[in-house]
């Protein structure tokens, strides 16, 4: 497999300059606002807890729930990483909105041709060999970008360096099956707004569990009932077949036919 | 001259107004107005939909409501031509009826909540087998093609095409086995949908055994719906279903329901509900008024014969077991979810108006069809009031085979 990228936020280095919200803005050609929640308009926000400030942004799973449930595949995760949208095949389900563990995919809800709106980790900027806009601008190292297993390795680093100012636990390694997005706190991450509640399966793998049986299913499913058709028809034409002879051997006129066919062996 | 008849037919029919036509047309102008807002100015215009909650009743009644409530035909289907169950042959056109009217809707309902409806039928090449909605998706697709060739021989007796009729008769044991298998695959896969949000949905509506939930309630409610079809029809244009068949129906309906409740209560023990069960709020209020109206009472009410028996009695069972599948599915779909969100989503006007207009259109097609289509059995009709449990059904049958009453499809033999 090729190797990953992804991104390491470390919450306590943020100084809440928002000059990554701007990068990002420009990138995608949306206008600069001062609303710091994601929309169709916001691919990447930084929210303010107390005195910590935490970017959010797509998490790019490693297993990606978004991917696994669009229909038509028009999300996939690419194999460096990023996890892209492509709105050609897009019918407009919003199926990855309902089922984004993180709230990440925002919808065009006021357009008549709408589209999914997400991050991409910039991923055309890196087929330049460019970083992703947002880790340019950060003047204070809160963004890195790198492959996801420096990323780990680094973060534990800093982990290691300065035990009283972090957490014990590096956001994005367990959760759901991992993410290429990972997180360092200096607090609870519940207290920063992340769900608490994810397991550590990845969400795709809930859904699989139902969906792979589902070809055998269909054989013998099929099979079966073909069975059953045959078996109550054998058991309907018998049925009727005793009919005819019960009732042939009460009608006097076959009564005589059947004797003198049979030898008279079933007449009373 | 055929145009100028459909033109005074159309004259004729305002002309003769009644009181469901003009509830027909408010509706029809109502979900008109909604539809020009939603396709001019987008879905945010027309609905309460929001970042926060992408599905409303669009998907939680329309589809997975519809859907569900149009069961009824494979359920009967099947019986008839599978398992040779002949007893239930004059149901087996109203039901396969509902079956593709239904199904016909809620494809229609689907380009209103897609956001690009014009690409609906992109997942025949793009392919995903991990979604379930690709999976339902397809089944659909497949499932109305083969309820139009089961509802085709009513059409083509219309129209006197026999042969056509007879290709279709030759055909139909495959075609109901193929539509047994996609409505057991696409009825279990609006469950799986949910499957994927563990940490969003409200305890008490997740569980893993929600595909098989949702495919067991299927099969309740859809004789139910037979059952309430036959009541209204009676009602509304003198045609229906011999009472002994219904209250046979309507044992279906509770052995249905029996196991599923049986697999609900396994749920609350495997997923420890009992404190949530017990709580005061609205998940708990609504999960006990699901349960009760749409499992506990009908089931009571169809155990005794006395109730069954009746027309009435029989209709009100069916209609508890209808409502509390309404509400099962709103559950899941909105209640279960609110919660996680942090918002309380209620349908806009527009939301409620295109849903109404869809209903609207079902019962008018519907009417239509049982006018002018040979779907209910002439003996039903001729026999109306004074037939009474004391007859065989057996006996009806035969009558519907002397006359060369057609009942769905095929001769018996």
């Amino acid at each position: 497999m090729k190797k990953q990228v992804g991104i390491l936020v470390d919450t306590t280095q943020c100084i809440g300059c928002m000059a990554c919200e701007d990068a990002c803005a420009d990138r995608w050609g949306f206008p600069h606002t001062d609303v710091h929640e994601l929309s169709c308009e916001k691919n990447t926000v930084v929210q303010q807890y107390g005195q910590t400030y935490v970017a959010r942004l797509c998490m790019h799973c490693e297993e990606p729930t978004c991917a696994s449930v669009c229909p038509v595949g028009a999300i996939h995760k690419t194999a460096s990483g990023p996890v892209v949208y492509d709105v050609d095949k897009c019918m407009g389900c919003r199926y990855c909105v309902q089922a984004c563990p993180f709230q990440i995919p925002k919808y065009q809800w006021n357009k008549p041709a709408p589209k999914v709106t997400k991050c991409d980790m910039c991923y055309p900027r890196q087929l330049e060999g460019k970083q992703p806009a947002c880790v340019e601008a950060c003047p204070a190292q809160a963004r890195v970008f790198g492959y996801r297993d420096d990323l780990i390795e680094e973060a534990k680093k800093r982990i290691k360096n300065n035990p009283g100012t972090y957490v014990q636990h590096i956001f994005g390694t367990t959760e759901v099956g991992g993410t290429s997005t990972i997180y360092l706190a200096g607090e609870d991450f519940g207290k920063l707004g992340f769900p608490t509640n994810l397991p550590k399966r990845a969400l795709p793998k809930y859904t699989w569990d139902i969906m792979e049986k589902i070809p055998d299913y269909f054989v013998w499913g099929s099979t079966l009932m073909a069975g059953f058709w045959w078996l109550t028809n054998r058991k309907k034409k018998v049925a009727e077949y005793e009919d005819e002879l019960k009732r042939g051997r009460t009608e006097p006129d076959e009564l005589e036919i059947k004797e003198q066919t049979s030898g008279g062996k079933d007449a009373k | 001259m055929r145009n100028n008849g459909v033109l005074s037919k159309i004259a004729f029919w305002f002309r003769h107004m009644t009181f469901w036509k003009s509830v027909f047309l408010v509706l029809v102008v109502a979900g008109l107005y909604s539809t020009y807002v939603r396709f001019v100015y987008g879905l945010g215009a027309a609905t309460n939909l929001s970042d926060k909650f992408p599905w409303g009743i669009w998907i939680g009644f329309d589809v997975l409501c519809g859907v569900g409530l149009a069961a009824g035909g494979f359920v009967v289907a099947g019986a008839v031509y599978v398992f040779h169950l002949d007893y239930y042959k004059p149901i087996a056109r109203p039901a396969v009826l509902t079956a593709f009217l239904g199904y016909v809707l809620v494809v229609f309902a689907l380009m209103f909540d897609l956001g690009r409806p014009w690409n609906i039928w992109h997942p025949l090449v793009m392919w995903n087998p991990h979604s379930p909605m690709f999976e339902l998706a397809w089944c659909v697709m497949l499932y109305t093609t083969v309820l139009a060739f089961e509802f085709s021989p009513m059409v083509f007796e219309r129209f006197h095409l026999h042969k056509a009729a007879e290709v279709v008769h030759k055909m139909i044991v495959p075609l109901v086995i193929l539509g047994v298998m996609l409505s057991s695959l696409h009825q279990s896969s609006l469950g799986s949908l949910y499957l994927v949000m563990p940490e969003k949905v409200y305890p008490l509506w997740y569980t893993g055994n929600l595909p098989f939930l949702f495919f067991i309630s299927a099969v309740a409610v859809g004789p139910a719906m037979v059952i309430m079809e036959s009541f209204l029809s009676s009602r509304a244009f003198h045609r229906e279903i011999e009472m002994p068949i219904l209250s046979k129906l309507g044992k279906v309906t509770a052995v249905a329901l029996a196991v599923y409740l049986v697999l609900r209560i396994e749920d609350m023990l495997n997923y420890h509900l009992f404190s949530y069960l017990f709580t005061f709020n609205t998940e708990g209020i609504l999960f006990w008024a699901e349960i009760m109206i749409g499992v506990v009472i009908p089931i009571t009410m169809l155990v005794i014969p006395r109730i069954r028996n009746n027309k009435r009695g029989l209709y009100y069972s069916a209609l508890f077991a209808v409502m509390g599948f309404v509400l099962n599915r709103m559950n899941v779909s909105v209640t279960s979810l609110e919660r996680h969100y942090g918002v309380a989503y209620f349908p806009s006007w527009m939301e409620v108006s295109v849903t109404l207009m869809i209903v609207a259109l079902g019962f008018g097609a519907f009417a239509w069809a049982a006018k002018n289509l040979a779907v209910f059995p002439e003996a039903a009709t001729a026999a109306e009031p004074v037939k009474a449990e004391s007859y065989e059904v057996v006996v009806i049958e035969d009558d519907a085979q002397l006359k060369g009453e057609p009942s769905f499809g095929m001769e018996a033999k």
